[in-house]
């Protein structure tokens, strides 16, 4: 109420179905709430939760790999039937790993890190008081939040979840009769998906409205944060893309349930011939993909964002090529939709389309590359300040560097055709997808706790978290490239069932241990997370001396954002350490005329009003050194 | 009329929020369409398949009298959108009605279709894929003309005197686009399937 009312602006903006005048009560301060901020702290922590239990899977199958000989009595314990004598079944460990990507790509690095960011850092950044539209908003999380809780349900019906792989292909994924994770745990995953599109829809819907129409007075495209620049990439990305999984999606449901051969032919199963006829399984992989490569950009584009402006806050120095920066964004995403054929060179695809789909996977580490070297030119010679964000920063590029790389060996079709479905790629995809948006996340994370809850978290804590899950991330990752290598196919149950893969036994006990290890270390997370929410030190307005709008805002998190009138920008973000400036860093709010001794010519954009100003102020400025001579 | 400053479109700040709902309106038409487009490109890639994929089939003469239906109920909108501007409530109402009766009457043609359809022996289930995509081409359809009317039936029930004329006219500007849309992308589907016909 207190909020309401001292806030005559905030008022405004606010859609038609803010009751104005109510009390807030705990049901819309913290559950139905269409407060942009609070939404962020939802997804947020739902994305932290659904990371811990796909994490909890991963280790889950990583003693499968590791021992697989060997039975761990604790487990039956509360996995029951599905690991009867301690021993994780066959299906069950299909389950396993088609549930840890599903949640780690969908709900953890796509709403999980695009909500959060996208909520709390649109409107702050550009000076808006809310998303366009704040009940569409909430709309958005709720459908998440419920597209979580089906696909978790899914491990409590009789015949288990999904276990068809991530990518869910057909026919494996289309006849309840294959697997049994093919039926009733396939269908939820169906569901859960549809339910998480419509959530992804709506959120992305609002985002771009929001950027393209909400900046406040001064916020040209131009003088956006680069967040802002990746988070609208990202949206338009994922409105073009996830549409085409709706298709994708339904054609499936209707080949499952009505028996339309969409997918399906020349099917035996158990020595009878099933009655689908003429469809395609190629026919899904390109609808998949056709969503699926745009979607392991929409997963990397907020990471991007973040970590550009954490790298350029703590290297105390502007980005560099910040038009660079930006088209780089934009020629990644309009290749992000031309290359899926990539993910298809073995699906008996003519050699020449296979080389037009190398040729623009190649081309599209032109502009990835461009970012790199972006980063480490702001980085050299920068003032910097290892914050825990900016390590995670630095992991991050890392880890892009090093999974990118392998990205161009299996982007070469010839090379592909040998390792593709062996753990190279998944070592690939979870360097430059996995580890590298994972750490961008929790760069975010640690940036802008004191914006989401108004203290700090604990530093030593950081550094412990971040030393040890970066080490155990290469440690986990860097192994299997050598399997992949050696022809060691993903997805295998036992490695002691094949002569050639038992030599890779040992290496599997040290991923695992490193796994285990990485994997306690998010404790250290969680609890510096959960515990500086009521203990941390308190923040201070503008922690990190940062440029950008949201650190203009009070503390204490008010409905609206601005108290009085919305905030005029003046300049890029990037000012830091200018020459000339008595700070090493001028906020955006800032107008030139406050800061006439470290204006330089380019700065007023051929203004020529302005121009003159500042050249009467230079000479004047000489006659007083004369002076004082 | 109503003069409650909060109600007043002309003030900047609201202003800008309906600009931002008409440009989210454009975001869902772009999003509904990719559904489409992929499922176009879907058809194509499944019926280069074979010389035994295609549609064979000479498609129903009801689709014929759905478009018919369907571009008359588009006019009728327009006209509730003019009647809209000129405050005459009521012409607006009867045409509104009008226009929900005629996306009825379109759904009731595109069922007959499928009718028509199955009689030719184009089942939905079916080996050759590409007839069963006549049947999700048009049910995508169907589901977005649903909604379609419910936006109608919304816009009928609408309490104009609660708010303000621009305020009207500025809803009805919306839901007359979210039914052009469903218009021009029934046209696109039924161009599609004729050229492949
Ligand atoms: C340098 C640019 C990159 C190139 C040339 C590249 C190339 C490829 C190729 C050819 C594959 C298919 C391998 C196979 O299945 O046989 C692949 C898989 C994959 N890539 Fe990349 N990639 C690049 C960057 C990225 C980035 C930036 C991400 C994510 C942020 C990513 C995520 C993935 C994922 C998730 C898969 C595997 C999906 C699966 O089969 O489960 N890649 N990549
Ligand atoms: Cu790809």
């Amino acid at each position: 109420m207190a909020t309401t009312t001292t806030l005559p602006a905030a008022d405004y903006n606010h859609n038609d179905h803010h009751d104005h005048g109510h009390k807030e009560t705990f049901i819309t301060k913290y559950v139905f709430t269409q407060d942009h901020k609070m939404i962020a702290k939802q997804f947020l922590i739902t994305g932290i939760i659904m990371a811990f239990i796909a994490l909890f899977l991963s280790i889950l199958f990583r003693l499968q790999l590791a021992w697989p000989e060997k039975d761990f009595p604790i487990l039956e314990v509360f996995l029951g039937k599905w690991a009867e004598g301690g021993r994780i079944k066959p299906e069950f460990f299909l389950a396993l790993v088609t549930i840890h990507g599903t949640i780690m790509v969908f709900f953890v690095l796509t709403a999980g890190l695009s909500g959060t960011f996208s909520n709390l850092l649109i409107p702050l950044q550009i000076g808006a008081r809310d998303m366009a539209a704040p009940f569409m908003n909430m709309l958005s999380y709720w459908f998440f939040f419920v597209a979580c809780v089906v696909m978790l349900a899914s491990f409590f019906v009789e015949s288990g979840p999904a276990s068809a792989g991530w990518t869910i292909y057909p026919p494996l994924s289309a006849l309840p009769t294959a697997i049994s994770g093919s039926g009733t745990g396939m269908t939820l995953w169906l569901i859960s998906i549809g339910i998480f599109i419509a959530s992804q829809v709506m959120g992305g819907i609002n985002y771009i409205s929001t950027i393209l129409n909400m900046r406040t007075k001064g916020m040209s495209l131009w003088r956006m944060p680069l967040t802002i620049w990746a988070l609208l990439f990202t949206a338009i990305l994922g409105l073009l893309s996830f549409p085409v999984l709706v298709s994708a999606v339904v054609l499936l449901f209707f080949d499952r349930s009505m028996g339309t051969s969409f997918y399906l032919s020349d099917i035996i199963v158990q020595g009878q011939i099933l009655a689908h006829e003429g469809g395609s399984p190629i026919l899904f992989e390109h609808l998949f993909w056709f969503l699926g490569h745009p979607e392991v950009y929409i997963v990397i584009l907020p990471s991007f964002g973040i970590v550009s402006e954490v790298i350029s806050i703590n290297s105390r120095k502007p980005i560099f090529g910040y038009h660079a920066m930006v088209y780089s964004l934009l020629g990644i995403s309009v290749l992000s939709f031309l290359v899926w054929g990539h993910h298809m060179f073995v699906t008996g695809m003519s050699p020449f389309l296979g080389g037009v789909f190398m040729i623009t996977t190649l081309i599209i580490a032109v502009p990835s590359a461009v970012k790199v070297f972006n980063y480490i030119a702001t980085i050299w010679r920068g003032n910097i300040r290892f914050t825990p964000a900016m390590v995670f920063s630095i992991g991050m590029v890392s880890f892009f560097i090093s999974g990118g790389i392998t990205g161009l060996f299996v982007g070469n079709a010839a090379i592909d055709i040998q390792v593709h479905d062996t753990y190279f790629i998944v070592a690939h995809f979870h360097l430059v997808m996995g580890s590298a948006a994972i750490f961008g996340m929790l760069a975010g994370v640690y940036h802008w706790y004191p914006k989401m809850f108004g203290r700090m978290m604990n530093n030593r804590l950081g550094y412990l978290h971040f030393w040890i899950t970066f080490v155990g991330a290469y440690f986990v990752f860097i192994p299997m490239h050598f399997m992949g290598i050696d022809g060691v196919p993903r997805r295998y149950y036992a490695f002691t069932s094949f002569e050639f893969m038992e030599k890779w036994l040992s290496v599997n006990v040290f991923i695992t241990w490193s796994a285990i290890i990485a994997g306690l270390a998010q404790v250290a997370f969680a609890w510096n997370f959960f515990h500086s929410m009521k203990h941390g030190k308190l923040a201070t307005q503008n922690p990190w001396g940062a440029n950008t709008l949201e650190w203009t805002t009070p503390i204490e998190r008010i409905h609206g954002n601005w108290p009085g009138e919305l905030p005029t920008v003046h300049r890029w973000p990037y000012d830091y350490s200018k020459p000339g400036h008595s700070e090493d860093f001028i906020p955006q709010t800032v107008p030139y005329s406050e800061t006439m001794s470290s204006n330089l010519p380019h700065d007023f954009e051929g203004n020529p009003e302005a121009e003159k100003i500042q050249r009467e102020w230079e000479a004047q400025q000489l006659v007083v050194d004369e002076e004082s001579k | 009329m109503n003069t409650h400053p909060e109600n007043n479109i002309e003030d900047p700040a609201r202003a800008s929020a309906f600009k931002a709902k008409r440009f989210a309106l454009w975001l869902f038409i772009i999003a509904s369409f990719m559904i489409f487009a992929s499922l176009s490109s879907g058809f194509i890639v499944y019926t280069a398949g074979g010389i035994d994929k295609g549609i064979k089939i000479i498609l129903p003469k009801a689709f014929i009298t759905s478009t018919v239906v369907i571009i008359a109920s588009s006019i009728t909108v327009h006209m509730a959108l003019l009647a809209t501007r000129k405050g005459e409530s009521m012409k607006r109402k009867i045409l509104l009605a009008l226009s929900v009766l005629l996306g009825l009457g379109f759904f009731a043609s595109q069922f007959h279709a499928w009718q028509v359809l199955v009689e030719q022996g184009a089942f939905f289930i079916n080996n050759n894929a590409s007839q069963s995509f006549i049947y999700v081409f048009t049910g995508f359809h169907l589901v977005h003309i649903f909604a379609g009317i419910i936006v109608l039936l919304f816009a009928f029930f609408r309490p104009l005197n609660k708010y303000s004329l621009s305020q009207n006219v500025y809803n009805m500007e919306l839901s007359a686009m979210f039914w052009h849309f469903l218009d021009i992308l029934w046209i696109y589907i039924y161009v599609f399937l004729l050229l492949n016909q």
